[in-house]
């Protein structure tokens, strides 16, 4: 190798960003080369020195806020109020039994919601325990969340996340096809000791929604909508260990998405 | 329906939060390497996350700093040519690779003392007399912490010339490092 060469690769070298076969040629030539000895040296003495946190700078607090206020704001912003006038008082009472109408048919929605919600719960009950049944668990055993998800592929008309949670305290065991509500839906299955989560991933049906836990017959089932899935997530593990599971489970995929 | 499209814009806002603002001191010190000028790189800074919000569905993934800082050059690049300063070429513009160096490798260059520590100061004065790109590849690196290929994607050009010009540009640093060893402190001279 040639102190041209080397001169370039010394770079390389001190940044990490060389082959294993490189770096120890690159490294041989600095040996019995003194100016390159010095100059990959130098770079490394220079590299160290602009690493410094002194170097890094700040960005001005009222900078962020600048740029934070410029940004559409995480909830939607409340509309300012102005004084009434005679006519907006008006628009107010038309206004008031639209609002009183809207109200009611929300009431009506907001209890079909929760009885379809309570029908899912037991639908979610009853797979989980349909699942422990004989050989029923797993369709495609397997630790690696590579091999469970394109299991999927060609069994469902949607892609359902897979997380390991291994480290977390859960263990992926594998994946098995499942019909809740009459249509198919993807089952990721855990274990936790000797206790088993099925985690069913089915199409959303409404808009997202924050995690709950309910339990039924001793189960206790979590759920949580999240970019179009509706999650369920059944265990006979306690409460706190299946809302943790939730947790790990939620920021998993909030750092994937 | 508008309540689903606002709550898609506000999904996108959030993700967009999520990803991008921790990236912000790295963003903000690239610019005030490039413009050395703290009221041009809060300018610059601001518009870049505008920009970057506007084009975040063509963000296709991955580390998203290589990203922003793409978008930051532009930003520092468009604002030089409508200003079209004496500043423009020597800030942002890029040196053809075949450009004749400005530098050698010094021929007496002691190869047994060591570079001496130096101040925070004195080696953002050193850093400050670099022409732009190479002050740029090298900030990139040493003090933004990019690979080679993050550097090339900022940067747009191939690792090969991202290799070159960091060469070059730390050639360039060491001479003046060792130059201002035997001169008296850079900020003292001024006075």
């Amino acid at each position: 190798m040639t102190c041209d060469d080397a001169s370039l690769l010394l770079h390389a070298l001190a940044d990490g960003e060389l082959d294993a076969g490189h770096a120890s040629e690159v490294e041989a030539h600095a040996k019995g080369c003194a100016r390159c000895a010095a100059l990959l040296r130098d770079t490394r003495a220079m590299s160290a020195a602009l690493a410094a946190p002194a170097l890094r700078l700040k960005a001005p607090a009222s900078l962020r806020a600048r740029i934070d206020a410029a940004l559409p704001a995480p909830r939607r912003a409340v509309a300012t109020r102005a004084a009434p006038s005679r006519r907006g008082l008006l628009q107010g009472f038309a206004m008031g039994s639209l609002m009183s109408g809207a109200l009611a048919a929300g009431l009506v929605v907001f209890v079909m919601r929760r009885d379809e919600e309570e029908r899912m719960v037991g639908d979610v009950v009853s797979a989980h325990l349909r699942s422990l049944q004989g050989d029923r668990l797993i369709d495609v055993q397997s630790s690696d969340q590579h091999t469970v998800k394109p299991w999927f592929n060609g069994r469902l008309d949607l892609a359902p996340p897979v997380v390991d949670l291994t480290a977390q305290g859960f263990t992926l065991v594998g994946g098995r096809l499942d019909y809740l509500d009459g249509k198919p839906v993807a089952s990721i299955v855990y274990k936790r000791r000797l206790h088993v989560i099925n985690l069913f991933v089915a199409q959303a049906t409404g808009p997202d929604r924050g995690p709950a836990i309910e339990q039924l017959q001793g189960f206790n089932v979590w759920h949580w909508t999240h970019a179009g899935f509706g999650l369920w997530a059944a265990s006979d593990i306690n409460a706190e260990e299946l809302r943790e599971f939730g947790d790990k489970l939620e920021a998993a995929l909030r750092g994937a998405s | 329906m508008a309540q689903g499209s606002d709550g898609e814009d506000a999904d996108r806002a959030r993700r967009f939060r999520a990803a991008a603002l921790p990236c912000l001191d790295d963003v903000y010190t690239l610019a005030r390497y490039l413009l050395r000028n703290p009221t041009d790189a809060d300018d610059a800074v601001q518009e870049c996350y505008l920009r970057a919000f506007r084009h975040f569905d063509g963000f296709r993934g991955g580390p998203i700093k290589p990203w922003l800082m793409a978008i930051l050059r532009n930003v520092c690049r468009a604002e030089f040519a409508r200003r079209s300063g004496a500043t423009a070429a020597e800030a942002t513009a890029d040196l053809p690779d075949n450009v004749v160096p400005l530098w050698q490798e010094p021929e007496g260059s002691p190869e047994t003392e060591v570079l001496r520590q130096r101040d925070a100061d004195t080696i953002q004065a050193l850093l400050a007399e670099l022409p732009g790109p190479f002050r740029e590849a090298i900030v990139l690196r040493d003090i933004n912490d990019l690979s080679y290929r993050e550097i090339a994607e900022a940067t747009d050009v191939p690792v090969g010339t991202v290799m070159s010009r960091l060469a070059r540009a730390r050639s360039m640093l060491r001479e003046a490092w060792r130059k201002s060893e035997s001169e008296p402190r850079l900020e003292g001279r001024s006075q």
